[in-house]
């Protein structure tokens, strides 16, 4: 059993964070993962694309052209994006940058005002962790509990902004939850 | 120790550090500048020297003086840095200095592109520089192969005083995967003393070591390149690595592969299996010495009707390959280069196609 998930964003959203935080729980969780991310010749607040693979085998081809599902963070992302989901998978919108849907009736969208929630827990730039956390609990691809804590290690260096990151993560669990 | 989750390219600069290099010197480039990057802030910690040259030209030679010192060194580019950086190589080789190249290929001929590529096969395997010389080659195909290649890479380049090198690409250059430093990866320590310019006090002795490369005498030179023949012979021997993927079956095709390559080419083999379909691949690990006898044995079990070559590239391993398959197959090739890698359907596409 294989997942793919592509996080897409402009740069500067936290996006290829998200996207190893997510990789980085599964790990601990003992599957096989693979962090992907798009490089090229991109200037800031261009579009930042990554892709992670979680697995219960050795990962083979690093290349995914139709993922499971999609966590679109902008417009252009969820434009680009949406119509190679595969079918049955979630298509992640975040409602304060996207006005418009995927069209798609076969897969499940997840529409969630991500940076509104981010601002209210204390800083848009909290804005990939309530994604993550909507997605992650929605999705239940790794343990809530076990997530929040690789979070907690990720910012150890900045303790200061955690308690504010756990917030914005509870408040991305109670959005999807209330989806 | 438990795994990490890793760029490639800060797995390969943890590895060097652990397997002991306390000098390193780059310029940087992408997709490989998070090497240099990582070493500019780890290696002062362990009492190393990091060191960013003017031009890969410069760094070339950095290396050389350190190895001719007994250091142990590396250097990380990418493809036109690598290009730069040959002249130095062929010196290395020729004065039998240890010391070992990192190339995170990207796209070229010139400055190409940026995206993942396997274009510098023959670069690598076949030379680069002048002279009659040759690297020892490894291949990784993920973070953690790059990672236990970069160990194994010092304690080659010192058993053989050779430059070895470690042909990634882009792609395993910037993804992630989890990684894990075993113990038993250490370096053995070097023989330095026979050979390096280290003071003879340093080592107590009355010998002086020379490190050079210029033999006028010709029968010197002949014999100083006997002395590497000898060194090349002794890799085909002891250091071929290479791996066969679904060959305890009756395979019809049998693809030949590397590095990022060859992970698609497995996922494509797996997607084929699922429809009744069983084709093989040989993926060698070492490029130089390339596995010569293991590809002719795979490629002529009775089962198997022809072999593919493919690459991101336009046709370089594949002469290797059908070198070795010394006509007993058809040997086919395909590849796309340029950052395009082909995908797992168009290889099923392909495979179909000689089936």
């Amino acid at each position: 059993m294989q997942t793919e998930i592509k996080f897409a964003g402009f740069g500067g959203q936290g996006i290829l964070l998200s996207a190893k935080l997510l990789a980085y729980a599964a790990m601990k969780q003992g599957a096989e993962v693979a962090w992907i991310p798009s490089y090229g010749p991109e200037m800031r607040g261009g579009t930042a694309y990554c892709t992670v693979v979680i697995s219960d085998k050795y990962i083979g081809s690093p290349i995914i052209k139709n993922p499971t599902h999609l966590v679109a963070m902008n417009r252009p992302s969820l434009e680009k994006f949406a119509g190679d989901v595969k079918p049955g998978g979630i298509v992640f919108i975040n409602s304060s940058l996207i006005p418009v849907r995927s069209e798609r009736e076969d897969i499940m969208e997840l529409v969630v005002p991500v940076n509104d929630i981010a601002i209210e827990a204390g800083s848009v730039r909290a804005a990939n962790i309530v994604a993550l956390a909507a997605f992650a609990a929605k999705s239940g691809l790794v343990d809530l509990d076990l997530l929040k804590k690789c979070i907690k290690e990720e910012f150890a260096a900045k303790a200061k902004i955690i308690p504010m990151n756990m917030t914005a993560f509870d408040a991305g669990v109670k959005a999807a939850q209330e989806s | 120790m438990a795994k990490v989750l890793m760029k490639g390219n800060e797995a390969i600069a943890e590895a060097a550090i652990r397997a002991g290099c306390t000098n390193y010197f780059a310029y940087p480039i992408t997709p490989q500048s998070e090497v240099a990057e990582y070493l500019a802030k780890r290696l002062p910690e362990v009492d190393g020297v990091f060191l960013q040259g003017e031009s890969e030209v410069a760094v070339g030679y950095m290396i050389f003086g350190a190895a001719g010192a007994g250091e142990r060194v590396m250097t990380t580019s990418s493809s036109p840095g690598v290009s730069l950086m040959s002249e130095a190589l062929s010196y290395i080789a020729a004065a039998q200095c240890p010391a070992v190249f990192v190339n995170i290929v990207r796209g070229g001929p010139g400055l190409g592109g940026i995206l993942p590529s396997q274009g510098d096969y023959f670069q690598a395997t076949k030379g680069g520089g002048h002279g009659d010389y040759h690297l020892l080659v490894l291949a990784p195909d993920g973070v953690q192969e790059a990672v236990e290649m970069t160990m194994q890479a010092f304690t080659l380049a010192e058993k053989y005083r050779n430059p070895v090198m470690i042909l990634g690409d882009g792609m395993i250059g910037q993804m992630m995967e989890p990684v894990e430093f075993r113990d038993d990866l250490k370096s053995e320590p070097s023989n330095k003393d026979d050979w390096a310019t280290n003071g003879m006090s340093t080592r107590g002795s009355k010998k002086r070591n020379l490190v050079k490369s210029l033999f006028l005498d010709p029968a010197e030179l002949n014999n100083n390149n006997l002395v590497l023949k000898a060194k090349y012979d002794q890799m085909k021997r002891e250091e071929v690595q290479f791996e066969i993927y679904n060959d305890d079956t009756d395979y019809q095709v049998l693809i030949t592969s590397y590095g990022t390559m060859s992970r698609v080419c497995r996922t494509a083999i797996d997607m084929l299996k699922d429809e009744g379909i069983d084709v093989a691949m040989f993926r060698p690990k070492t490029l130089f010495p390339f596995p010569e006898k293991a590809v002719y044995d795979a490629a002529v079990k009775e089962s198997c009707k022809s072999v593919i070559s493919i690459e991101m590239s336009m046709g370089q391993m594949v002469e290797d390959v059908e070198r070795c398959v010394k006509g007993q197959r058809p040997v086919e090739f395909y590849g796309e280069c340029g950052g395009e890698i082909p995908s797992p359907e168009k290889i099923i596409e392909i495979v179909k196609g000689l089936i």
